[in-house]
């Protein structure tokens, strides 16, 4: 039985990362074409002569990295002012935040294009990042409330009593209980805006690529293998980032466990 | 201080950036340069369209259902015991993200192409090849692959929390395995199904990218027939009539869902 439970997670997770694989694989491919022809790494060469792939990174760089920071800002608040909220009230901002959740993401890219013109905005990199703000804000949101209701308010108010200041007894107490919440919100946040493409498709104007937005522009002709090596590089990247993390968290648990057992 | 004050920076931008862009929407809906016309909804009606959508439903409906019997068994694997299972649901959900969607769809187009490595799997162990591109059932293959992991987090954050104690109960009082699923488990976890089915279905019926990358353009759906009324048509009514028939259908589901208390019986997405 333990057996056949493992072999179907092993399964889900083959058909999860097949394309991911073959991605890589094709990115030290020395063809345009998907058939094997040997071992290169000139896509990778080819990113550095290639300047409007590297416009498309740092585009989607720059609009993830400042748009989740801010979803992160606005949604922690929110999150601690609608936890503190009842009634009709509350479910009305709960009910506005679903919204975007479940409103397929072609009805908010066309309606938020809609107000950008009507607003008179030229689309580019503001309406991007205005735009993926407005969709990440949910998920922050929806991240941190769970560890708001596990928070106890009377350590707060406990505080507040001992003569904190409010904003004192909020960066002591309330943050650092819902600091894993807030941080899990802003990696689904950066995570969601560097992986849109829809959204962006409608909110970008022209000359503006994202990498999305560059690699919907290929799909007609083939996608250039360069595309696959920026893409390999991320992913690699990202790997590291979190395999270095967990090892440095784990070291710093085995640090307090010590420190523990010696007190 | 008044702490329900921190949440006015949010409800301003939900006002300027959710709920207005909505408003225009309707807007548009039923006015073409400012005069009033309801030509947007009857172009709805149109058999060609009306088809379009069909196909659309019948497709997001399908997806939906593979996308619940695969993905129930495998949030019940991960919330058991047995496996320590934070780490795989991170790699499962959000790691593959980090390739771009659009990227790892347009990827399954090479792997199930009829010289692709599925294909010479198959004929390697002496099946037959198959087409597989091109039709429908790619397109339902591409939507499972892409919301599969929206319908195992909450299915998979619901089974997590059912109180172990009132299984053993179940047990003890001589229940077997299967009546157990059926009378405490499955009951306990539909608040986790129902926000699965919906965030399946509504992104599996409006997709516009799978339907091109995998089915070849040869099938319009409701995705496909909004973005070409404002990319390429510049039907802006009949795009926004049929916009805002899907946001009276996603309010039709926030009703229900905040009815049955998905979300806050730990149905949620987290």
């Amino acid at each position: 039985m333990k057996f056949i439970k493992k072999s179907y997670v092993a399964f889900i997770l083959l058909i999860m990362y097949a394309p991911v694989a073959i991605l890589m694989v094709y990115s030290f491919n020395d063809s345009k074409l998907p058939i094997w022809k040997g071992f290169t790494l000139r896509w990778y060469e080819e990113i550095f002569k290639d300047y409007s792939i590297q416009q498309a990174f740092s585009n989607t760089i720059l609009v993830a990295v400042v748009s989740s920071i801010i979803a992160t800002i606005i949604g922690t608040f929110a999150a601690i002012g609608i936890e503190r909220m009842t009634g009709w009230k509350k479910s009305l901002v709960m009910n506005v935040t679903y919204i975007p959740l479940l409103s397929s993401e072609i009805v908010t890219g066309v309606s938020l294009m809609l107000l950008f013109g009507a607003l008179g905005m030229t689309p580019g990199i503001s309406t991007l990042i205005l735009s993926h703000i407005t969709f990440s804000i949910p998920y922050v949101i929806l991240s941190i409330m769970p560890k708001l209701k596990q928070l106890n308010y009377n350590i707060y108010e406990a505080a507040l009593d001992l003569g904190a200041k409010p904003s004192y007894a909020f960066r002591k107490v309330i943050l650092p209980e819902i600091l894993p919440g807030v941080l899990a919100g802003l990696f689904i946040a950066f995570t969601l805006s560097i992986d849109d493409f829809i959204i962006s498709f409608f909110n970008t104007g022209p000359g503006v690529d994202t990498l999305s937005i560059k690699v919907f522009s290929m799909t007609r002709k083939g996608v250039a293998p360069t595309i696959n090596a920026i893409s390999t590089i991320m992913f690699g990247t990202i790997i590291i980032i979190l395999i270095t993390t967990n090892i440095m968290a784990s070291k710093k648990q085995k640090k307090i466990n010590k420190s523990n057992k010696s007190l | 201080m008044d702490k329900k004050r921190l949440a006015l920076p949010y409800v301003i931008w939900a006002s300027i950036f959710v709920v207005v862009p909505v408003l225009i929407i309707v807007y548009y809906s039923f006015f073409d340069k400012g005069i009033f016309t309801l030509q947007g909804y009857k172009q709805v009606l149109n058999p060609r369209y009306l088809g379009n959508i069909m196909d659309s439903i019948g497709i997001a409906f399908i997806s939906t259902v593979i996308c619940l019997v695969l993905a129930y068994p495998l949030a019940m694997i991960l919330s058991s015991k047995e496996m320590s299972a934070k780490g795989i649901i991170l790699l499962l959900v959000i790691l593959p993200m980090w390739m771009n969607s659009l990227l790892r769809t347009y990827a399954w187009g090479y792997l199930l192409q009829d010289t692709g490595v599925v294909n010479s799997l198959l004929s390697s162990m002496g099946l037959p090849t198959m087409q597989f591109l091109y039709k429908k059932s790619a397109i339902v293959f591409g939507n499972v692959y892409n919301f599969f992991p929206f319908m195992v987090l909450p299915i998979y954050n619901v089974l997590c929390k059912i109180d172990k104690n009132v299984i053993e109960a179940s047990y003890d009082l001589g229940a077997d395995k299967f009546t157990t699923f059926k009378r405490i488990i499955l009951p306990l976890s539909m608040p986790g199904v129902i926000t699965g089915i919906v965030m399946v279905f509504m992104p599996a019926l409006t997709t516009f990218l799978v339907s091109r990358l995998l089915g070849g353009g040869k099938t319009t759906l409701l995705g496909d027939l909004i973005e070409q009324q404002f990319n390429k048509t510049g039907d802006w009514a009949f795009g926004s009539a049929l916009s805002v028939i899907l946001m009276i259908i996603i309010l039709i589901t926030l009703v229900f869902m905040s009815k049955k208390d998905s979300f806050d019986k730990g149905g949620g997405l987290f």
